[in-house]
């Protein structure tokens, strides 16, 4: 193994930064929440609890012993990315972020950034079908490729590829399951159909690893993190099913006396 | 008057659909659990694994969860609508859950070598279980299916005339 890190001199420094960061980002969610009840109806409590949740899956995964970990150990790696790419996502969607930004513009402003999300590249980046290639061919190039040894001698692209995955956790969430405004909402089949084959592309990469061990890593060490990334993929991807069947269910809902098909 | 639910062509297709869904994830989920989980007999992977093997586990994996929820919520939505016939979808859990294991008890298991249903020597006397069990659930599937469309012609041809 040579997974070996190179900036051990400066990983104090590094993890003080980017600890402080997580916690101004805890801060500046639960002030403006308690701002913007002052003119808008109670921010609800379950979603500052998605956020705080969320932001501390991003800060386990960079920072700390699991972090340390996961540069020898490749299941470590592989929970690290569960909670990167996948929970911390998912909870930070649930917490409405955009929302909260929203209800804290001046109203100019708030119209400006309305705008500015209706437009054509925005377009792009929120639809499903990139969404995905972006989330999971990132994913295939990561592990099929150098890349993934590489990464690991190379401070700047382990810092690229590690907000590359959260990024693109993302975005593939919001494109499926946002709560937030969302000017470009696909429509249910769609979205379903693509979130369907993201899935399988998902546990077909985790098998595929079992079978071909990205370079450096060991073989026993694939099998246990390929694992690892099928069932625990199952478990979010299970919450992201949910909540778009439910999505659909309430947005279906019978109106008037009569039973609509 | 309120119309039969029932009768209506399309509640009798979603009651059909959310019956093969979830037949689909009931199948699957007993095979993760069962045979993956509790026994061991199924490989997480085996080296004889063709590449589409691989591909259509990946596939059908997803779309047990997918069918699972999906077909539950489908339920619920029948439900709602007071439109769900137990019998129709009985028919479609079990046109779904035998065409699945039979699916995977020919084609996944046998052409595409993704596991075997355990690593004995005579596995031919499992495969054949599984997939007589799969036909048996098929062919009880078609009666319902057949007789709870026969059973819903009448009822419309009435609303008709009426």
């Amino acid at each position: 193994m040579h997974n070996e890190h190179v900036y051990h001199g400066n990983g104090i420094a590094y993890e003080l930064i980017l600890l402080i960061a997580f916690l101004l980002v805890f801060v500046v969610y639960i002030l403006a929440s308690f701002i913007s009840n002052r003119h808008y109806k109670r921010w609800p409590l379950s979603r500052t609890i998605f956020w705080v949740v969320g932001i501390l899956c991003l800060a386990v995964t960079v920072v700390g012993s699991l972090a340390e970990q996961a540069h020898i150990d490749f299941s470590a790696h592989m929970l690290g990315h569960l909670l990167l790419g996948m929970a911390a996502p998912l909870l930070i969607v649930l917490s409405a972020p955009m929302t909260l930004v929203m209800r804290n513009l001046h109203v100019k402003r708030a119209r400006q950034l309305s705008k500015f999300l209706k437009s054509y590249p925005i377009r792009i980046l929120s639809d499903p079908i990139f969404a995905s290639l972006f989330n999971v061919g990132g994913l295939w190039i990561l592990y099929t490729t150098d890349l993934y040894s590489a990464m690991h001698h190379n401070i700047v692209l382990y810092f690229f590829i590690h907000v590359h995955v959260f990024l693109a956790g993302y975005l593939f969430t919001a494109a499926f399951i946002s709560i937030d405004p969302t000017p470009h909402r696909t429509n249910f089949i769609y979205r379903t159909i693509v979130l369907f084959f993201s899935f399988a592309n998902h546990g077909i990469l985790s098998k595929y690893i079992y079978a071909h061990p990205p370079l450096g890593v060991a073989k026993a060490q694939a099998e246990m993190g390929s694992m690892l990334m099928y069932y625990g993929g199952d478990v979010i991807d299970i919450v992201l099913i949910y909540i778009l069947c439910l999505q659909w269910y309430r947005f279906k809902r019978p109106v008037g006396p009569w039973l609509s098909t | 008057m309120v119309m039969k639910a029932n009768s209506n062509p399309s509640f009798l297709a979603r009651n059909l659909w959310s019956g093969i869904f979830f037949g689909i994830g009931l199948v699957a989920f007993f095979d993760e659990t069962v045979f993956h989980q509790i026994l061991h007999w199924h490989h997480f992977y085996d080296k004889s694994t063709l590449g589409i093997g691989l591909v259509s586990d990946g596939l059908f994996h997803a779309l047990s969860w997918f069918a699972t929820i999906g077909g539950l919520f489908l339920l619920a939505d029948l439900r709602r609508r007071n439109a769900f016939w137990l019998k129709r979808w009985i028919g479609g859990m079990l046109l779904g859950g035998g065409g699945f294991q039979l699916y995977d008890g020919t084609i996944q298991h046998k052409l595409m070598r993704i596991h075997q249903i355990r690593y004995v020597e005579n596995v031919m006397i499992y495969d054949l279980i599984w997939n007589i069990l799969a036909v048996v659930m098929l062919i009880i599937s078609i009666i319902l299916i057949v007789r709870t469309q026969k059973d819903s012609k009448p009822l419309r041809g009435k609303d008709s005339h009426a």
